[in-house]
């Protein structure tokens, strides 16, 4: 998918061979990868070096067994969702950090450190949009945060709160990709700079670990931006019976994975079109920029909710 | 780089980049969706599949080769014209004596291997008994096969 | 611990720990085989030293042992973004060995094919740039036009890259005839897909973040390190051999040196765009008056020269490019050939520019700097 869509902004096919148009190539590269010689740099921590890629797996694993993907297709419906993605989310780094620590490379040492750092000051930003939908909806449960965006589209988050709703669906745009290391956010991998940083040295299933990551970061931020602000997996409905009936008739997680790939798809659009700011510039736009504009969509929401909540 | 400026400055740098910011960035991605939803801009070519299809230019330098007549023969007279244009002695051009004692060619021997198609032994011949073909698909697995004899059919060399 | 290159001495009077990263050989962007050595304290760089020749393959002795033609042939190999640029400095100097004219024709088969590499060149440029700072996407769209260029070059002279091409007294063929409106439809095309190209980066927020005020080289360090091209001209020096020192029929044109004084990296940028406008507009005139009949190379005549010594300097894409050669005695080899390439002076003034800046600025610095690594290795 990632691959089809960047080549055709750049004027190129992508994969055509494997399946229709190229549909099940990564597949066959995940079996390559597999295929593959497992082996460490010499000099590298070998227990660490291979409990990193297991680690940045785990979590967003965990964040997807949190997302209402229908009205009863949830794994865990806790009651404290919210604060359990947040927790887990911050669980990622740690990967990382060990992972380029471990290698005994120091362009994965420096591609680590910028990855900490990152991760997180924009952890803060996530969490305050977070926390401004757990205000709105007046709970920490994704199930009813979701139900409580029943109705038309306009009962949705993104729409309910003029303008205020945009904005926040913007900085959790923005914080979710640097927070998922992508670009124009990748300085922890920056290619052209530190050859590839935390996982220069990985090869293999490790390497395929961390790829895999990365999507499925990607999948699960997605399914959180759904759920808090696009409706999760309720349908568009709009407000006319004739038409909302047949939107109804269509299952839940169609609905649910129709957005999901809808926001990858933004996700990409995004990743292929910017270039990538320097690490202090990074921190820069995250401290001065970021973070007061959250603060003050927090301070409106709140005043929205007490006159007229 | 200390810049000396007061507050009131910086806040109005500060909220122009704020609003200049966003704005070019949605410029570049104006041109990233065009570009995504352009099916006719898409430029690559599907190679082994179009390869009936794939023609070079005329001029294009491939694999050097004699030119013959309807007979076989060809106009070389062994004059190593172009063994001596050669840079980086690709051409070994043998010369033997027929009945008459007159010098003809014996074995026009090329390799593959070291040449780099610049094509100064085509300038170089005076008979123009030589050409570069336009066969680009020249990788092989077998290294013997680049030592080529030119004036012999093949399956004779 | 790894044994450190002479010239580096470990300070530990600060508080930070000062370390070493070899950046290079093989480093995506280093565009080719070069090694800089980096004295970094944290991601900021004290000191940088580059080391050169891992593709050293001895073009100026091999010279010394092969033909004037063959020596055409290899001159291709050393920039290979500008080879028919080369290819041309190298003639020239031939020609005034061997006091041969070139016809009317054949200068403007010259020009056009000049500009055509030059914009070749910047549109890798273009692409490196963006590629260099994160968008893959610049990449693609820059070799995408430069491949339409390659199109028409191996049309004309039969080979993409190393094109071999150009002859003392003209050229090696005429061109065909679908030349000149292959290159009338590729202008239109150019001029749409720039437009397009440069609301994609140019006005770029990020892109003037990252290149506004970094690496500035002021004009008298440029002089001083003897930059030349566009790196010369965004540091505020209206040099440009074109204009200077007229070769072919330079002189007959009506374009514009664009010359930018800030001397950072985004005006290095700058000045390529700018210049790629230039090459459009030089080859629209050329079209215009591109004469349909007529030789379009002198009488062939052996080349030989005359004992003596033979210089020429052309402006490629890159900057200044000079041959030297010297003949001992009157023949078909040349005693001596030295190159005087552009990239080599670019790289020497990195150390200076590339200081107090983070490893991500070093990076659009040589992007920016735009240096061919088998040119300065030769």
């Amino acid at each position: 998918m990632e691959r089809k869509v960047c080549a055709h902004i750049q004027c190129r096919l992508g994969p055509m061979r494997l399946g229709w148009h190229g549909t099940i190539q990564t597949v066959a590269d995940v079996i390559k990868m597999l295929f593959k010689e497992v082996y460490a740099p010499s000099g590298a921590d070998k227990l660490m070096f291979y409990l990193a890629p297991l680690i940045v797996l785990i979590a967003p694993f965990i964040v997807c067994a949190l997302i209402p993907f229908g009205r009863n297709l949830v794994v865990a419906d806790v009651s404290m969702g919210i604060p359990l993605i947040i927790a887990v989310n911050g669980f990622g780094v740690l990967g990382i950090l060990l992972g380029g620590w471990s290698s005994n490379n120091k362009y994965s040492l420096l591609g680590a450190l910028r990855s900490g750092a990152q991760m997180i000051s924009y952890e803060i930003s996530f969490t305050m949009i977070l926390l401004f939908v757990v205000m709105i909806s007046g709970s920490t449960n994704l199930m009813s945060i979701t139900l409580g965006q029943e109705g038309t589209i306009l009962d949705w988050w993104i729409f309910k709160i003029p303008v205020l709703g945009i904005v926040a669906f913007i900085l959790f745009f923005i914080s979710s990709t640097a927070e998922m290391n992508r670009a124009p956010f990748d300085i922890a991998e920056a290619e052209q700079e530190l050859t590839g940083g935390y996982h220069t040295e990985y090869n293999g299933t490790p390497f395929a670990m961390f790829y895999l990551a990365e999507y499925i970061a990607l999948v699960t931020n997605s399914a959180l931006a759904t759920t808090c602000f696009l409706g999760g997996f309720l349908p568009p409905c709009i407000g006319v019976a004739f038409v909302d009936n047949y939107l109804n008739m269509v299952p839940g997680v169609v609905w649910f994975f129709a957005k999901v790939y809808f926001m990858i798809w933004c996700y990409m659009m995004v990743r292929w079109t910017f270039v990538r700011p320097r690490v202090d510039q990074l921190m820069d736009f995250e401290w001065k920029f970021l973070l007061p504009v959250n603060l003050v969509l927090l301070a409106t929401g709140a005043a929205y909710i007490v006159i007229w909540g | 780089m200390q810049e000396n400026i007061t507050l009131i400055q910086y806040f109005k740098r500060y909220l122009k980049r704020c609003i200049t910011g966003p704005w070019s960035l949605m410029c570049g991605l104006s041109v990233s969706l065009k570009y995504f939803f352009d099916p006719r801009r898409i430029v690559t070519e599907q190679y082994p599949e179009n390869r009936k299809t794939l023609k070079m230019h005329e001029r294009f330098r491939g694999r050097l080769e004699m030119i013959e007549d309807q007979d076989g023969n060809n106009l070389c007279t062994a004059c190593g014209m172009c063994e001596r244009a050669c840079p980086n002695a690709s051409i070994n051009v043998l010369a033997t004596k027929n009945i008459a004692g007159k010098k003809v060619l014996g074995r026009y021997i090329y390799h593959f291997a070291s040449c780099t198609q610049c094509g100064l032994c085509v300038e170089a011949c005076p008979f123009g008994a030589i050409r570069m073909n336009q066969e680009f698909e020249v990788a092989t697995t077998d290294p013997n096969s680049l030592e080529m004899i030119l004036n012999k059919k093949e399956g004779q060399g | 611990m790894p044994t450190l290159p002479p010239g580096f001495r470990l300070q530990r009077e600060t508080n930070t720990e000062e370390f070493f990263i070899n950046m290079g050989p093989q480093h995506p962007s280093t565009h080719g085989a070069l090694r800089l050595a980096l004295r970094m304290d944290g991601e900021t760089i004290v000191e940088l030293v580059p080391h050169f020749g891992y593709i050293h393959r001895g073009m100026e002795k091999q010279a010394e042992s092969m033909s004037y033609l063959q020596y055409i042939a290899l001159s291709d190999r050393q920039d290979y973004l500008t080879a028919i640029q080369n290819n041309l400095g190298v003639v020239i100097a031939l020609e005034k060995g061997m006091n041969v004219g070139v016809p009317e024709k054949g200068e403007y088969i010259r020009v056009m094919l000049q500009e055509l590499g030059r914009i070749a060149s910047h549109l890798v440029f273009f692409g490196c740039f963006g590629g260099d700072l994160g968008g893959q996407t610049c990449l693609l769209f820059g070799f995408k036009e430069r491949e339409m260029i390659h199109d028409i070059l191996e049309e004309v002279t039969g080979s993409r890259l190393t094109t071999n091409f150009f002859r003392p007294g003209g050229s090696r063929y005429d061109v065909p005839e679908t030349f000149i409106p292959r290159v009338k439809a590729f202008l239109d095309h150019l001029e749409d897909s720039m437009r397009d190209y440069e609301r994609f980066l140019s006005k770029n927020i990020i892109v003037l973040e990252r290149s506004i005020g970094i690496g500035v080289l002021s004009k008298e360090d440029a002089i001083a390190y003897g930059c030349s091209g566009p790196v010369l001209r965004a540091s505020g020096v209206n040099f440009d051999v074109r204009r200077v020192n007229p070769y072919s029929i330079y002189d007959q044109f009506d374009f514009d040196i664009p010359v930018f004084h800030n001397g950072d990296c985004y005006d290095r940028y700058k000045i390529r765009i700018a210049e790629i406008h230039e090459s459009m507009k030089i080859l629209r005139q050329c079209i215009d008056k591109f004469p349909k009949e007529g030789p379009w190379r002198s009488k062939e005549k052996p080349v030989r020269l005359p004992e003596g010594r033979y210089y020429s300097e052309i402006e490629t894409a890159k900057g200044l490019y000079a041959t030297y050669v010297v003949a001992a005695t009157t023949g078909e080899k040349p005693y001596r050939i030295h190159t005087r390439g552009p990239s080599f002076p670019h790289i020497a003034a990195l150390n200076k520019m590339a200081q107090g800046h983070k490893i991500s600025d070093l990076v659009t610095i040589m992007a920016t700097l735009d240096p061919v690594i088998p040119e300065i290795d030769r």
